[in-house]
């Protein structure tokens, strides 16, 4: 048995959440050897071979797999799938693009998002927003995963020496090409691998008013998200969005503020160690599954937290 | 140009989903029912394309129970031509989907299949994927831009940390995202009409298509409940819990 496991990089930073899908390759057994396909990547691909646990590192560096695009990615994928039992990405955007086609390209039918790993052909998935846990026995030859980052532990990143070699094979699609990105450029913790995230929901009110949390977010070396309603209103922009239709959080300190609750928004932050809610409404349901509810005005709260922390 | 959109019935995205007590699944027994709200944005998408001269036909399929009928009918009333229902009472699984999604490809023949990124039963977030691997086109998903220029599409996708524009020979697969736009909702004359419009009924054995058994759904439980609930009465109460209590604070 042997595993493959697709890191996610930028082309010049390994991604922690690479760490957690390796502890979730690790958990179903074999060998472990990891995937960078980037172009410019060979740091990547280095930083990768240190982690703890990994047996070889293959490099595919081409401008073919510089912007992640699916079609070239899952056709590599695949080329190099007659060595391995298991295929595992991340449940990243990137992931959820190119793992189906991998999946389909090898007639099996993928298993998504997996938060647990039962035996080597056995999963636990969330289903209906989260709202039921499925278990999932694969016959399928081939195991083409899904991994919900949050629910694993990230392996170290230091303590390994796998070896790398480079894989010189190019899928370049004609049909399919990048033309350009609009990443949000911010000095705070990406919202997956945050220790802590403060986010802020309808009762904001508008998106100005997301400069309250700021403060705060700084102090505590937060992310700062927010609800869909949030962003359904135009507040701020989807990439910030915690739930079921959005980011899938479990940080140490979750701080739902103005966040009234919805099933929606708790698909995506319930497995946070620590929720603290602040809402004027005593009645609204996220203060059910809050371990501190603050029934309070946020526009009082928020100045008064940021002050004394 | 013609447009594919595929459509799903699911369970309505207010209710809350009951574990049945022998946990081999989720309990639907009387439960209401809709279109999956992914599927109500991609059906949206073709009827605006039809609308702007961009498309001239809009072919609406689902899979599912007869009762399916209901989720195409209401597309034919939002503005799509026709339906195509593959009735089945066995689940079908993704990659089943989109091998039943490229034989009614192969047969229509469209430039553009619209699909919802997920169903919202399942979540899987997979089948628009498979349907371009299995037919070699490429994909645009999470879509929250289409823009269609002559024999290609640019799709603006909903990436981690923003956006990616990609340009994509015709014919694309499509997955939509949220914010792609904002469904109408059916009048009750389309809704008449709409009864009248054409809609084939197959079964799968019609399309040749053997579905896959690969995997196999063993237990469904209800997950662990969290023990919230408790309240702080002040700011100073709060910080002081989460240094002193839950210690995630220093």
């Amino acid at each position: 048995m042997s595993v493959l496991v697709i890191a996610d990089h930028n082309n010049t930073e390994l991604l922690p959440s690479t760490l957690a899908v390796v502890s979730a390759a690790l958990a179903i057994g074999g060998d472990v050897d990891v995937l960078v396909a980037g172009s410019g990547s060979s740091g990547v691909a280095e930083a990768a071979s240190k982690i703890s646990g990994v047996r070889k590192v293959l490099n595919a560096d081409h401008e073919a797999y510089s912007h992640g695009l699916a079609e070239n990615l899952s056709d590599l994928v695949a080329s190099l799938s007659d060595s391995y039992s298991h295929m595992l990405a991340s449940a990243t955007t990137t992931g959820k693009n190119f793992m189906p086609r991998v999946a389909a390209k090898l007639d099996v039918d993928q298993i998504s998002d997996i938060i647990a790993v039962e035996s080597e052909n056995t999963f636990k998935r969330p289903i209906y927003a989260g709202n039921a846990i499925a278990t999932v026995e694969s016959s399928d030859a081939k195991k083409v995963i899904t991994v919900r980052t949050t629910a694993f532990d990230a392996v170290a990143a230091e303590g390994g020496s796998a070896s790398v070699d480079s894989i010189d094979s190019v899928f370049h699609s004609t049909e399919s090409s990048f033309v350009s990105e609009e990443l949000a450029e911010s000095d705070r913790p990406e919202l997956t691998a945050a220790k802590v995230v403060i986010s802020g929901g309808r009762g904001m009110q508008n998106g100005d008013n997301f400069k309250l949390l700021e403060g705060i977010a700084d102090k505590l070396g937060a992310a700062i998200g927010a609800s869909r309603a949030a962003v359904d209103a135009g507040f701020v922009p989807n990439d910030m969005q915690v739930g079921q239709t959005g980011k899938i959080v479990a940080p140490e300190l979750y701080i739902a503020v103005g966040i009234s609750g919805a099933i929606q928004h708790l698909a995506g932050m319930k497995d946070s160690k620590v929720i603290v809610a602040i809402n004027k409404d005593e009645d609204a349901p996220i203060f059910q599954v809050a371990d501190y509810g603050l029934v309070a005005d946020l526009f009082e709260a928020l100045p008064e937290l940021e002050q004394k922390i | 140009m013609k447009i594919l959109v595929a459509v799903k019935r699911v369970i309505d995205y207010n209710v809350k989903v009951k574990v049945k007590a022998d946990n081999s699944d989720v309990d639907l027994t009387n439960v209401k029912m809709a279109m999956n709200p992914f599927c109500e944005i991609a059906v949206e998408e073709a009827i605006r394309l039809k609308e702007k001269g961009v498309a001239d036909e809009v072919v609406v399929v689902s899979m599912g129970p007869a009762k399916a009928e209901e989720q195409i009918r209401y597309a034919l009333a939002l503005g799509a031509d026709r339906g195509i229902l593959i009735e089945s009472e066995e689940t079908i699984s993704s990659l089943g989907a989109a091998k039943l999604l490229k034989a009614v490809y192969e047969k229509e023949q469209p430039k553009m299949v619209i699909l919802g990124k997920q169903s919202i039963d399942s979540d899987n977030n997979q089948t628009g994927q498979m349907l371009a691997a299995l037919l070699d086109r490429p994909q645009g998903t999470f879509a929250s831009e289409v823009v269609v220029d002559g024999e290609s599409v640019k799709v603006t996708r909903e990436i981690d940390g923003g956006l990616q524009t990609v340009q994509l020979s015709l014919p694309a697969i499509v997955t939509t995202d949220l914010r792609l736009n904002e469904p109408r909702y059916a009048k009750l004359p389309d809704i008449m009409k709409a009864k009248k419009k054409p809609m084939e009924k197959t079964a799968i054995s019609d399309w040749g298509v053997t579905l896959p058994s690969g995997q196999k759904l063993t237990r469904v439980e209800t997950p662990a409940e969290r023990s919230g609930g408790a309240k702080v009465a002040s700011v100073d109460e709060l910080i002081d819990k989460l240094k002193n209590e839950a210690k995630v604070m220093s």
